[in-house]
């Protein structure tokens, strides 16, 4: 079977606020620069399909599919949206082109949470109407919390190890130009923070950043007129594990896991902890990025903790975690979250991560989860 | 766009399942997704443990009140522990997730998939779920006028009436077959014996739209199970397959369009027939089930899938062509003005039927005519998209 890759992706944001620009205006400048960047390709003659990945509530738009498609070009032409993370539209343009339906297809993903000003009642929106809604948590993080503390105490993780992963992940983010929240910190600066939520501080949940990005996925045959370095897509697989927070588990992340299985099945990994040169991984919480590394299979769970105090994940361990930051220094653009893994994994393997750069990195593990209150995981496997 | 030409695998259709078109069910949107499921798959012979991966439909979140409302009702789609995605492209939702099934099962990723639609209305907004509709247009520009559904596809109906010289009396002509072919529907929540006269002395909403021109608010779910070739030929003896997709996007600005004629459709009926290898819509496509929130909306619709000429949909209507007895059937299911219209679901809805049609199942509703061939379709956002499947038996 003919391969799927990655040949170009633009961004346009990554800032605490971005009254200038429209949600529209910061797409079309995305798409443009993702065009070009895919060897100068034309939406209106070379793209087969478009696809968005939004949630109403996020764009304050009811049916914000509506709005999809002017500012990529794909006026008259197929375009749709997922619900779902960036990385789903990713997932879906992979399956189109394998399908044989689409040669070109142009994912887009964004967020504007500045715009947002009642964002803990949205959140509550998205929990169930009869069983959890009325409970009236005053926090929402609270229900993350509980997971972060089960999640704690069995795999013997301390505060301190929260504080480790937290000191590095900001720390890396001071060498990508895209992390507002980067900052040098060491762990007697973590430790001091107040608590939002008891295991949680301030520095253990990631912000908000507005942003959007565009990624432009072809077929092996146009891949390789397009550039000379593709990046191949060499498996996909997402799952839902259920979201319901008295049901759930919280010693594991079961979604990442089954998700990573379907993924790695693709992309014939065998042996996760040691075929990858890096990983991008959802730290929208210190705790769930540590829970993902496992759940990916790039840590046993018995040894995550001497793993992580070892330094196994650090830039210059065995097997770093996000390189160039993650959310924690990003912040998090809403759906596009995932789209800024992706990104970053992407200029990794192309050697274009600047001050970031790893040297020799090959293959890489991408990991997208849909955030508070949700059970919804996706893994991408990227090679060069 | 491509055709079918790469197209190496097939895709059928093998089970269909639907809950009642009701206003104010007591079931939640969890529940309604999981009876239709359920019907579906018993259809099919198969279980929940035998599907490989869900994909949904649901229109806007604000109707059942549930931010990220893929993920609050994937339980009630079978999705636990399962690879499942939401699609959404408005009131064209219902017809769009066959269609990403489609690519779910012919990638090669999936084998068995559970294609489900959900939607739950009634609760959404006081005193009307139209409210919800206020909330659907440009921030800046169109917002502040504060439009509302109806007005819009008023204009829409107007500009179509006075492009193609087509009377109130016309359009009314499909309401009545419509609602009429509900009656055998079990399912449908708006079934009526009612005459022209009914449609035009209905009470009037935005001219030129009476209250029986309209579908009606209402919760339900429609589910479908598709499969790869090898499983469709495992499963049953008479797979529906699913031969041609399509679907298109207009601009946001719908105000700087031509109303009369829906070119999106156009262009989405092109793609599907194009993979299907049909070159000769109006003679090959033997039952179509065309979106019809509003009654004018089936002709358009015709129109613009080539079903019928051009201006030429109220003249077939008014000859009997697209009654269940006639060469091109249409809505034999009742449609969304018999049926009902939970919108994603009601999209699925008109799958389904297509599915039962061709397999001979369709009971009362039966079309007269051997079809082989059928075609659903559903259009929704701005007046802006497309989506069509054309099904084979």
């Amino acid at each position: 079977m003919s391969k799927i890759a990655l040949v170009g992706m633009g961004y346009t944001g990554f800032t605490r606020s971005s009254e200038h620009l429209s949600f529209r205006e910061m797409v079309y400048q995305a798409a443009v620069k993702a065009y070009n960047d895919a060897g100068g390709i034309d939406p209106r003659r070379d793209v087969d399909a478009f696809i968005s990945c939004q949630e109403d509530f996020w764009e304050g738009v009811s049916i914000a599919d509506e709005f999809a498609p002017d500012q990529l070009g794909g006026v008259l032409k197929p375009v749709y949206t997922v619900t779902g993370d960036g990385l789903h539209c990713v997932a879906n343009a992979y399956m189109m082109i394998r399908s044989g339906v689409a040669d070109i297809v142009v994912v887009e993903s964004h967020g504007k949470p500045s715009e947002i000003i009642s964002m803990s009642d949205i959140v509550w929106f998205s929990t169930d109407p009869i069983y959890v809604r009325p409970l009236k948590i005053p926090n929402p993080h609270a229900l993350q919390a509980l997971e972060a503390r089960v999640y704690m105490r069995s795999r013997g993780l301390r505060r301190e190890d929260l504080g480790l992963y937290v000191v590095q992940s900001l720390g890396n983010a001071l060498l990508s130009d895209r992390a507002p929240y980067a900052a040098k910190l060491d762990l007697d600066g973590y430790l001091e923070a107040e608590y939002v939520v008891d295991p949680l501080t301030a520095y253990d949940i990631a912000g908000y950043s507005d942003a959007a990005i565009v990624a432009v996925v072809a077929s092996e045959e146009i891949a390789r007129k397009l550039t000379d370095q593709p990046l191949w897509i060499d498996g996909v697989g997402w799952a839902t594990e259920i979201s319901t927070i008295s049901m759930r588990s919280m010693e594991e992340d079961i979604a990442t896991k089954l998700a990573a299985r379907m993924a790695y099945d693709q992309a014939n990994i065998k042996d996760p902890g040691r075929e990858f040169d890096f990983a991008e991984v959802d730290e929208r919480y210190s705790y769930k990025a540590i829970q993902a590394i496992e759940a990916l299979g790039l840590a046993r769970m018995d040894t995550i903790a001497s793993d992580l105090r070892g330094g196994s994940f650090s830039r210059s361990g065995s097997l770093p975690v996000n390189p160039s930051g993650g959310a924690l220094g990003e912040g998090v653009p809403l759906e596009a979250h995932g789209l800024a893994r992706l990104l970053s994994a992407y200029e990794q393997l192309r050697g274009r991560a600047g001050r970031a750069q790893l040297s020799g990195a090959e293959k890489a593990v991408v990991h997208g989860w849909r955030g508070l209150g949700t059970s919804s995981s996706i893994v991408l496997v990227l090679s060069r | 766009m491509k055709t079918n030409v790469y197209v190496k695998k097939r895709v059928a259709v093998v089970g269909a399942g639907l809950t009642l078109f009701r206003r104010r069910m007591l079931e939640t949107p969890q529940e309604l997704a999981w009876i239709a499921a359920k019907r579906a798959l018993d259809q099919a012979g198969l279980e929940l443990k035998d599907i490989d991966c869900i994909v949904s439909g649901s229109a806007p979140d604000a109707f059942d009140g549930v931010h990220l409302k893929g993920e609050y009702y994937s339980e009630g789609a079978g999705a636990i522990g399962k690879p499942h995605l939401r699609v959404y492209v408005g009131g064209g939702t219902g017809v769009f997730v066959p269609i990403a099934a489609w690519w779910h099962v012919a990638s090669g990723l999936c084998r068995r998939v559970l294609v489900v639609a959900e939607e739950k209305m009634s609760s959404a907004a006081d005193p009307h779920p139209q409210a919800v509709f206020r909330h659907i247009w440009d921030p800046i520009t169109e917002k502040p006028l504060n439009p509302n559904l109806i007005w819009i596809f008023a204009l829409e109906m107007h500009r179509y009436m006075h492009k193609c010289r087509v009377s109130k009396e016309d359009i009314a002509l499909v309401s009545v077959k419509n609602k009429r072919n509900a009656l055998d529907n079990p399912y449908a929540q708006a079934a009526a014996n009612i005459t022209v006269e009914d449609v035009l002395k209905s009470e009037l909403l935005v001219y030129p739209v009476n209250r029986l021109d309209i579908s009606p608010v209402s919760d339900g779910a429609a589910a479908l199970v598709m499969v790869s070739e090898e499983w469709a030929r495992r499963l049953t003896d008479t797979p529906i397959w699913v031969d041609g997709i399509g679907y298109t996007l207009d601009t946001s600005y719908w105000t700087n369009r031509e109303l009369s004629f829906p070119v999106y459709l156009k262009n989405a009926a092109e793609m599907a027939y194009k993979m299907a290898g049909i070159e000769r819509p109006m003679k090959e496509i033997d039952v179509a089930e065309p979106y019809d929130p509003f009654d004018y909306k089936e002709l358009h619709h015709l129109e613009g899938l080539g079903l019928a000429p051009r201006c030429g949909a109220a003249e077939m209507t008014r000859e009997g062509v697209t009654q269940r007895d006639g060469d091109l059937p249409v809505c034999p299911s009742g449609g969304l003005l018999g049926v009902g219209n939970p919108i994603a679901a009601a999209g699925l809805m008109k799958t389904a039927e297509i599915f039962w049609q061709l397999r001979g199942e369709a009971g009362k509703r039966q079309v007269r005519k051997d079809a082989v061939t059928g075609l659903a379709q559903a259009w929704g956002d701005l007046m802006q998209v497309g989506t069509v499947v054309i099904m084979r038996r």
